[in-house]
């Protein structure tokens, strides 16, 4: 009996080692930064990948990674070719792969915004000038590789106050993604956060937020962020014209159900240039030497 | 006996060493009380705990996408690792007397294999060689030195009969090795285990394990899934030497590299870009050399790095283990009643054996997870997490040491047996297991920055986050040198206390 299980556990392994022995055309990789809420990312990026393999006539696979770092590296690394990148993390991608394209952004990322949201508790109220009533407060950042929960929110809070955030602040943390950010302030674990202001709305639309434990003080000057940037060797291995394919099938992204993965409202095209001021920003808070 | 007070009349009280290194490192923790903040933030804890508590009440196993596939993993990753490790480790330790392969290992031993996975994901990427690599390497370096004690034991007995004329060979595999065979299987079997717990906790950094699932479901506030993931968890170990039989472990072996996921294909330029630009410190990468103004860059950026950064690290590092360490001796004499015939029937020593399972099976890593959600940023969280888990793991040991215990029929029973009969005669043993805990307590400490307590494991995870890799090489170093002189001051106490040397499975 037991012999029986074990030689049937053995047949299987053989099979299995046939047929992974078939070669495969090689494959057209992507990933996105981990930016708000982590489950069912496979389902998402899934139909987006099967998407795209669609348009591009090539097998194009979505990969998850648990950090905007882990995005970078993979880009780097070449185990993705593709990728949806933050305006931070873009630009560090760029800088470090050469011939590498920002091609499509969304509609709202030219100008994108973050949100500094509080406690109730603090008594903060809504304000169109510098919220100044945040020192000395428990604050949090998203992700340490973040421009609208980190890059930006740090920019101006230094600008502001003329002191790094730890001075500035009593307690300094960072959430991880903006989903965590809304949490940790509605639950009072932080009393300030700085928040993409895409999935705040998003997040109050779907009834996440209650709106008398956490409310928005502040809203920065809008800044570029998101976009698609992609690895300038593609046309060499998928033929020419393949970058210029990779954009037409983005900017036709029109379903619904595929744009809410992101969320945004459509793509339009992206440059390099584009970012400028985002590599400025991060030189100027020394988070790119 | 190693407790007690020796009462001269006249005199002050002499305590024994022991008592008075206990002391001692009670002083400590409290001194270390003042700087560390230990404060609760969360304004309504009560509410995410009620959810906490219902999730764990309704486990959802059919929440998680893939759920199957992440246990595969959970265990190909820990099947490999270990394997490889003690293959590694075996033939480390028949070189072990030489000084180059003891101090080797104990390097890589001194690195969290968290830090370790963190390293090959920039070289290897998401590759399963990643996760393997990480498990296989600071394992290979502990294993070795298991081995080599274990084999160094065996009894010289039955070398001193063997004739004159046989050889090194043949005396190694026909009588140190049978005699030391049993314990070399035990401790790899239980290196298995604790290779489930990393290989778990590895998903944290995106390895397709348990722990990447656990990280999502929490993050998200889906505990019911969360409590699932746990669950099948802690029904893995537990159920772990019915799956894991000798005879099975050719065909998991051979099974196990098919079932790894992730991008498969390694370059050589990663690797070779890593070691020859990536970790070079920032003012020498393509700098002249000759050039003093290279040099004058560079001690301003080791400056910078170490007054900015690592000592504030170490500081952290060094007072959040001295609290869990004191913590930790707490709750295991607290602990180990609970599963000791020495206190409690069958029927309550079962209940202790699932608490005490449930602790220690536990990474600490996601308890301190769970408690920061719960009160937000502090060390409180950290020093409660490690404090249950390394309780429950030592609690456990002197709750089965206290069972050979004999004590004479009319010997008092309860607290008055706790405290005059028990707790004096398992002393030493009981410091032995914390000394040797104390430099585990201190690896999992300087990780523990990762999930954002300010620990050297901080700095490493913002360096990581910026792609700054020659700062991330440095402050890991500096945590490998703090876990080794941590090692050597531990082992320095256990000799002068003459506490046993080997304490097998209590090693991290």
């Amino acid at each position: 009996m037991k012999n029986g299980v074990i030689r049937r556990a053995w047949a299987g392994i053989l099979a299995g080692l046939l047929a992974t022995s078939t070669v495969a055309a090689e494959t057209f990789v992507f990933t996105a930064i981990p930016d708000q809420d982590e489950a069912r990312l496979m389902e998402r990026f899934g139909k987006v990948a099967a998407y795209l393999s669609e348009a591009l006539g090539v097998e194009t696979k979505y990969v998850p990674v648990k950090s905007y770092a882990a995005a970078v590296t993979a880009f780097r690394n070449d185990q993705v070719q593709l990728a949806w990148f933050g305006g931070l993390s873009g630009v560090r991608a760029r800088l470090l792969v050469d011939g590498s394209e920002a091609i499509a952004q969304g509609v709202e990322d030219p100008e994108f915004e973050t949100y500094f949201i509080a406690h109730a508790s603090t008594g903060l109220q809504p304000s169109d000038d510098f919220p100044a009533g945040i020192a000395g407060k428990v604050f949090t950042f998203g992700s340490k590789g973040s421009t609208s929960g980190r890059l930006m929110p740090e920019y101006h809070i230094r600008q502001h106050f003329g002191k790094s955030p730890d001075e500035v602040f009593s307690k300094v943390g960072f959430s991880g993604n903006h989903s965590k950010t809304i949490a940790l302030v509605q639950s009072g674990a932080y009393e300030v956060g700085a928040v993409n202001f895409k999935v705040w709305k998003r997040e109050l639309a779907e009834g996440k937020v209650d709106p008398s434990k956490v409310a928005v003080i502040w809203t920065t000057p809008p800044y570029p962020d998101y976009q698609w940037s992609i690895r300038g060797d593609v046309d060499a291995r998928w033929g020419k014209g393949f970058k210029d394919k990779v954009q037409a099938a983005l900017l036709n992204m029109r379903d619904p159900d595929l744009l809410a993965s992101f969320p945004r409202g459509g793509f339009i095209v992206a440059t390099n240039a584009d970012y400028q001021p985002i590599l400025d920003t991060a030189r100027a808070i020394k988070l790119i030497d | 006996m190693t407790g007690g007070v020796e009462t001269i009349p006249g005199a002050r009280p002499r305590y024994s060493p022991s008592v008075r290194v206990s002391f001692v490192f009670v002083v400590i923790a409290v001194a270390c009380l003042f700087p560390a903040d230990l404060s609760v933030t969360t304004l309504d804890p009560w509410s995410e705990i009620r959810r906490m508590l219902l999730g764990v009440l309704t486990p959802d196993f059919f929440a998680v996408e893939a759920i199957g596939t992440a246990i595969l993993q959970t265990i190909a990753f820990a099947l490999l690792g270990v394997a490889l490790a003690a293959v590694t480790g075996f033939v480390l330790a028949q070189f072990f007397h030489l000084r180059a392969v003891r101090a080797a290992c104990a390097v890589v031993r001194a690195i969290h294999e968290l830090f370790w996975a963190l390293i090959f994901l920039q070289v290897l990427g998401l590759s399963p060689l990643t996760g393997v690599l990480a498990i296989a390497i600071p394992y290979a370096g502990i294993c070795a030195k298991v081995y080599a004690e274990t084999l160094e034991e065996a009894p010289a007995a039955a070398l001193n009969v063997l004739p004159a004329g046989v050889s090194t060979v043949s005396s190694f595999f026909y009588v140190r090795l049978p005699d030391a065979w049993v314990h070399i299987k035990n401790y790899t079997f239980y290196r298995f285990e604790c290779g489930l717990r990393s290989s778990a906790v590895l998903g944290f950094v995106g390895l397709p394990t348990l722990g990447y699932y656990l990280e999502t479901a929490f993050g998200e506030g889906n505990y019911s899934e969360a409590a699932a993931l746990l669950i099948i968890f802690y029904v893995l170990i537990a159920t772990l030497r019915f799956w894991m039989r000798p005879k099975l472990l050719g065909i998991y072996l051979l099974a196990a590299p098919f079932l790894l996921e992730g991008a498969s294909d390694i370059r050589f330029d990663n690797i070779r870009r890593f070691l020859t630009e990536d970790i070079v410190p920032a003012p020498l990468r393509g700098a002249d050399l000759l050039d003093v103004q290279t040099w004058v860059a560079l001690q301003d950026w080791l400056q910078m790095l170490l007054t900015d950064q690592a000592l504030p690290g170490i500081v952290a590092t060094v007072v959040l283990t001295q609290i869990a360490l004191v913590a930790t001796a707490f709750l295991a004499l607290a602990f180990f009643p609970l599963i000791s015939m020495q206190f409690f029937g069958r029927f309550g020593r079962t209940i202790g054996h699932v608490f005490l399972v449930v602790a220690r099976s536990t990474p600490e890593f996601i308890l301190v997870y769970v408690f920061l959600q719960l009160w937000g940023p502090s060390m409180l969280p950290a020093i409660v997490a490690l404090a249950l888990h390394n309780g429950a793991i030592i609690g456990h040991l002197l709750g089965r040491y206290s069972d050979e215990i004999r004590l004479r029929p009319d010997s008092a029973a309860g607290l008055n047996r706790y405290a005059f009969e028990i707790v004096p005669r398992l002393y030493g043993q009981f410091l032995a297991f914390l000394f040797y805990r104390w430099e585990i307590i201190m690896r999992e400490t300087a990780i523990l920055g990762v999930l954002g307590i300010a620990t050297l494991g901080f700095y490493i995870d913002s360096a990581i986050a910026d792609i700054r890799l020659d700062r991330v090489m440095l402050l890991i170093v500096v945590t490998a040198l703090l876990n080794l002189a941590i090692d050597a001051l531990s082992r320095g106490i256990r000799a002068r206390l003459r506490l046993s040397t080997r304490v097998e499975s209590c090693q991290g």
